[in-house]
């Protein structure tokens, strides 16, 4: 017997899976890094939440009677992200419980993949920010010494003897932040290569970096949100992130928090992004003001989560605001 | 040379897949021992057979004439008898009715002679069109005559022939233009004629440049007191040979959306259509054979063929060496825009461009899933439609309420369903729309 269906009878080689394991790919790279410079603990808070989102995915299917779709990798990819969003000190309990509020209520509650309104990794590490409270804002794990990766093994580990530099910058100033993590190019060169507190994925700009690009290479990703996100976090933080008027540090800025892992990873989420290109640079630069202004005005010193998470579900508000334009209107105009 | 044309928005580049048969000449197939012609091989009113069972018919004597409404004649394409006038396999209404043939194996082939079509009058030569049951043959099988008379508000100064070919694997109009190239031209001058007008673009994609080449030389050669007749090189992206992407390239005019080419004074023909209406008008010898690419991994032999119209695709089959093992689809027209069948009884009409034999590795047949919303179909959609928005109302049983989104704009390219990473059937979910909604008037 032969196949009979509707055309087009050929398609393209991408899918659902390839997008997703290859977002996957790209995020390797910062793991790996990650491991040297917090220890070992890190990779265990990642298979935890790896794991546990794979296996609420899969019971929420169940328990939903959904077709089981573990498989495309759009849980291990939130697994992924959401590791990267915690700090690397906290109980491997937590990452259990933010899959589950993720995967299960903020996903398939509103219909699995596609219908979700809020990015799920960041929906978890909100749930934990709310609940957690003190851990989520002190579980960091100071750069290690001498490549000892090993020592979670070895002792106790020391989880509460650094802050984040967004953390030190906002609470004791600039002073103590410069004397803490250092000026100039070798301040860049740390951050930009990773060896300075933070959460499990958002150490390294460059291994971030260099993924995005590949994604921005591969047309997963457009260039949109990330530029536009970018760029704004970079020229409010310079306006207003100094003493005074356009004092503010521009590239540090970008280089802080999570920053760059949101630009790339976060906000171009496709789900919960808009869809036309106009209304991606609105996204993008609304979710880079919201941003700076948590970070210089709000509660937490760092603010790329919430920014994105407000943002989430205005994404198809912005997709209808910014019609797309059509070949070419009728006769007598559009009705 | 100049800069490449094309349409600015949306399109995509699958694989080409014409090397199987870009190179190979025209063969013309030995005539089967029977001929199944549909009567309704055209856009409009089906034909009525003008011949009783039993009756002896001559090569190229009407079978079949529209009475009342929108059509053209059908001759038969050989001499032989009307073996029965019932129903046929048909690719889309599953049976239709039709003349089946056998083939008078005595009779000599009908030999033509070319007559000298410039001392006739234009509507003279339009009749001849008519009369030789000439339709778009590139696949939508408009009655070509219509289209050359158009509405009185709206003159046309353009013509433009459409050598894009922007389907994959499919090379018959690349073989036609590369062969017939005088044919085709001198087609051309009929129909510039018949319009009244003196300015045509040839638009053939730039995977053809020895047809580019052959066409530019004989059209140079028409005097340019009678026509201007100019061969434009076009972009390689599909879909490149739709009527209101390649006006758009060629001309860089917009057909306004639920309007017709002449609202912008443009008329579009295939090239193969050129040389049907070449040999209708200056040969007097209808149109009853047709050139089709015959590819895919699942046949034994790929070929164009020159093929009478009402061959069934089983004497294809048998004349190109079988079935290969693997055979999972077998299609009528290009992949992108044709139809699949599911019997080798379907015989070609006037409107078949290729039959493709399509094995499993060449077909997708991977299960859809739920859209991610990664807007691809919104880049790749050549109309500016939203086709993501227009499958999930479907699928929420909201079909009614489609028509803001355009669907009656959507020509059914495909390009949507051919990016879409999750592999949802986009272009089903429109036709289902469309069944659904009000169309605009």
């Amino acid at each position: 017997m032969w196949k009979v269906s509707v055309s087009p009878h050929l398609k393209s080689s991408e899918s659902v899976e390839k997008i997703m394991w290859t977002v996957v790919a790209c995020l390797v790279p910062p793991l790996v890094l990650s491991v040297f410079v917090f220890g070992i603990q890190t990779l265990l808070i990642t298979a935890v939440s790896v794991v546990s989102c794979v296996a609420v995915e899969w019971l929420s299917q169940k328990a939903l009677k959904r077709p089981v779709t573990i498989k495309d990798g759009s849980a291990v990819l939130t697994g992924m992200l959401l590791a990267f969003v915690i700090p690397p000190g906290v109980s491997p309990l937590l990452p259990i419980l933010a899959a589950v509020f993720a995967i299960y209520i903020g996903k398939h509650l509103l219909g699995g993949i596609g219908y979700n309104f809020f990015n799920p990794a960041l929906l978890g590490r909100a749930f934990l920010l709310a609940s957690f409270p003190v851990a989520m804002t002190s579980a960091w794990l100071p750069p290690v010494e001498n490549m000892a990766i090993f020592s979670f093994f070895g002792g106790a580990v020391d989880a509460v003897s650094t802050a984040t530099p967004l953390a030190v910058m906002k609470e004791r100033g600039m002073a103590a932040f410069t004397e803490l993590f250092g000026s100039g190019t070798s301040l860049y060169g740390s951050f930009f290569l990773g060896w300075r507190p933070g959460c499990i994925g958002e150490t390294s700009g460059f291994l971030l970096l260099l993924g995005g690009l590949y994604l921005l290479y591969r047309g997963y990703i457009t260039w949109h949100i990330p530029v536009s996100l970018l760029g704004t976090i970079a020229v409010l933080s310079w306006i207003f992130g100094g003493e005074g008027y356009f004092g503010g540090d521009p590239l540090l800025a970008v280089l802080s928090g999570g920053a760059i892992l949101g630009a790339f990873f976060m906000a171009t989420d496709y789900v919960t992004s808009p869809g036309n290109k106009p209304a991606k640079l609105v996204f993008g630069c609304a979710i880079g003001a919201l941003t700076v202004l948590i970070r210089l005005k709000g509660g937490y010193p760092e603010g790329i989560c919430y920014a994105i998470l407000l943002m989430n579900p205005l994404s198809t508000v912005l997709d209808g605001w910014f019609k797309l334009k059509r070949f070419a209107p009728p006769v007598g105009g559009a009705k | 040379m100049n800069a490449l044309l094309t349409f600015p928005k949306g399109g995509v580049h699958p694989p080409e897949f014409k090397e199987q048969t870009q190179g190979l000449a025209i063969e013309t197939m030995p005539v089967p021992d029977e001929l199944e012609l549909i009567l309704g091989q055209h856009i409009g009113a089906p034909c009525q057979p003008t011949v009783a069972k039993r009756e002896a018919v001559g090569e190229g004597q009407v079978i079949g004439e529209v009475k009342k409404g929108l059509g053209v004649p059908l001759h038969s394409p050989v001499a032989g008898k009307v073996k029965d006038i019932g129903m046929s396999a048909h690719p889309l209404r599953v049976s239709a009715p039709s003349i089946t043939l056998t083939v008078d194996r005595e009779a000599a082939p009908l030999q033509y002679e070319k007559d000298a079509w410039q001392s006739l009058a234009s509507d003279e030569l339009l009749t001849r069109v008519h009369d030789g049951g000439i339709i778009g043959i590139g696949g939508a099988g408009f009655p070509t005559h219509v289209k050359l008379k158009p509405p009185a508000g709206s003159p046309v100064d353009t013509l433009v022939l459409n050598g894009a070919e922007c389907e994959p694997y499919i090379t018959a109009d690349h073989r036609a233009m590369l062969e017939h190239t005088a044919e085709v031209v001198e087609g051309a001058r009929i129909l510039l004629k018949i319009l009244g007008i003196k300015t045509c673009h040839i638009g053939i994609e730039n995977n053809k440049p020895d047809a580019i080449k052959a066409m530019a030389e004989v059209a140079a050669r028409v005097p340019a007191a009678e026509a201007d007749i100019r061969v434009r090189t076009l972009q390689v992206k599909y879909p490149q040979g739709s009527e209101k992407q390649l006006i758009q390239a060629v001309t860089g005019r917009k057909v306004p959306a639920m309007a017709l080419p002449s609202a912008v004074g443009v008329v579009v023909q295939n090239v193969s259509t050129a040389k049907a209406v070449y040999d209708a008008v200056a040969c007097r010898k209808p149109l009853y054979e047709k050139v089709i690419t015959v590819a895919g991994k699942g046949i034994g032999r790929p070929a164009n063929l020159l093929v009478k119209v009402g061959t069934r695709l089983k004497d294809i089959v048998e004349y190109l060496g079988g079935l290969q093992p693997g055979l999972s689809k077998i299609v009528l027209g290009g992949p992108m825009m044709g139809f699949a069948v599911s019997s080798l009884d379907v015989p070609v009409t006037k409107t078949t461009s290729a039959v493709l034999f399509l094995t499993r590795d060449e077909i997708d047949t991977r299960p859809h899933s739920q859209c991610i919303r990664c807007g691809w179909c919104l880049e790749a959609c050549p109309m500016g439609l939203e086709p993501k928005e227009i499958a999930i109302h479907v699928e929420a049983g909201r079909s009614e309420v489609t028509e803001p989104f355009g669907v009656f704009e959507c020509f059914e390219c495909g390009s949507c369903a051919y990016v879409c990473p999750a592999k949802r059937p986009l272009v089903q979910f429109i036709r289902l729309a469309k069944m659904k909604a009000k169309r605009p008037q």
